[in-house]
């Protein structure tokens, strides 16, 4: 196999330590289908009240999110760099959505919303 | 010219710099998503009561494409793990799998489009009787397949019933022959309305799980709109297409680029593995950004 010695000068990780990782992500993996199966069956539940729903289904899917951000896209142990990135974009997602929700805080008095 | 540290570390932020660009990207992306995600929550929540359509996407079918791209994002990085430890036949046979994922993810969504192209909604001029299951509704609206000359049609909209003339260019030759005015036209009604909260849609689609199909006809004078499932149905749909139809580019552009590293692109594993495994790295970012969006979606879309 000689792609084993060009691969050897290049390795950032140790046989032991990627075995480790790959344990993590089968974990995270089958997490994920959990977190689906969990989704689909709280929804067929049909809680009566509508916030209710949405707020356990985006909790979950926030849960889900963080899994495949933190393990499989590495955060968990990232460079400053990309944190700092990160933070900016964070930062300029909730003030999106933060004004965008905003056209509600200010409604004349006989509208109806749900 | 060579583009700078694509192999090693820049020395001072700690990593190579296709990495500073793909999250700089994504960043971007999360932008991009944010929009019209805000979009869909104030479109939701302004919509008037009973015309927010829910219940109308197939969740089985949405719950399985879910699976497979969370199963393509593992792939990927335990195809990544593989060349780590320099073992490159697994790398292929794990990206593999992620690209016959994409493909699969790819043609179920487009199945699912075809289905909602064959729907359509009819809005009638007055109430008439329709069957739900066992239950008789009084409704003036129907969903379900359209069937005229007894074919199951495709993208119907109002104006298609009053038909349209013949076309001729300039010298009086017919390029577009006339489509005659429609007289009537069957439906084949689903047992549920998406006007019906979750409870009872759930209770008439179990209710009817086995019971024989109705045609009702419909008269064009008795039609005040008809529509099939697209964009220009109600703004459901409109946001929905957008949405899912983003992120399918996405999922093509990303397979593209990471059947591109793995067939044509994998020479350089032989020259510069280093640089092939930050590519195969890169590729991978860009693709769990793709299944967490999706892991967005699906809930938003499909079942809230």
């Amino acid at each position: 196999m000689s792609d084993h010695s060009h691969s050897t000068e290049a390795h950032k990780h140790s046989p032991q330590e990627v075995s480790k990782h790959v344990k993590i992500y089968i974990g995270v993996f089958l997490a994920l289908l959990v977190g689906t199966v969990v989704t689909v069956g709280l929804n067929a539940v049909h809680f009566d009240s509508i916030k209710l729903t949405v707020a356990i289904a985006l909790f979950v899917a926030v849960i889900k999110a963080s899994l495949v951000a933190c393990y499989f896209m590495h955060l968990i142990s990232e460079k400053k760099m990309i944190y700092v990135i990160l933070g900016f974009t964070a930062f300029f997602f909730v003030g999106l959505m933060f004004i965008t929700l905003s056209a509600y805080a200010d409604l004349p008095a006989n509208t109806v919303t749900h | 010219m060579e583009i700078p540290f694509t192999s090693k570390p820049r020395p001072d932020t700690g990593i190579y710099n296709s990495k500073v660009g793909i999250w700089l990207f994504l960043a971007s992306e999360v932008m991009l998503f944010g929009a019209l995600f805000s979009a869909y929550i104030l479109l939701r929540v302004g919509a008037p009561e009973g015309t927010w359509v829910h219940g109308l996407l197939n969740i089985p079918i949405g719950t399985f494409n879910t699976a497979v791209l969370i199963t393509s994002s593992v792939t990927v990085v335990l195809g990544w793990a593989s060349l780590q430890v320099g073992n490159f036949g697994r790398y292929k046979f794990y990206q593999a799998i992620t690209i016959l994922c994409a493909l699969a993810f790819l043609g179920i969504k487009s199945y699912e489009y075809r289905e909602k192209f064959l729907h359509h909604e009819v809005w009638l001029n007055h109430k008439i009787k329709v069957k739900h299951g066992h239950q008789e509704v009084e409704t003036d609206r129907i969903i379900g397949h359209l069937e005229y000359e007894g074919h199951h049609q495709y993208f119907w909209n109002t104006k298609r019933l009053k038909g349209t003339p013949e076309e001729k260019d300039k010298d009086g030759k017919v390029i577009k022959a006339a489509v005659p005015p429609v007289e009537s036209f069957k439906m084949i009604p689903d047992a549920f309305h998406y006007t019906m909260t979750p409870k009872e849609l759930a209770h008439a689609r179990k209710e009817s799980a086995g019971v024989a199909h109705e045609e009702i006809e419909i008269k064009a004078s008795d039609v005040k709109r008809l529509s099939a499932f697209v964009p220009s149905h109600s703004t459901y749909f409109a946001i929905y297409f957008t949405l899912t139809g983003l992120h399918g580019l996405h999922v093509l552009g990303g397979a593209i680029v990471i059947f591109y590293i793995w067939g044509p692109g994998a020479k350089m594993w032989k020259t510069d593995p280093q640089r092939y495994m930050n590519r195969v790295e890169v590729s991978g970012l860009f693709w769990h950004f793709v299944d967490l969006v999706w892991i967005f979606l699906f809930p938003v879309i499909y079942l809230l």
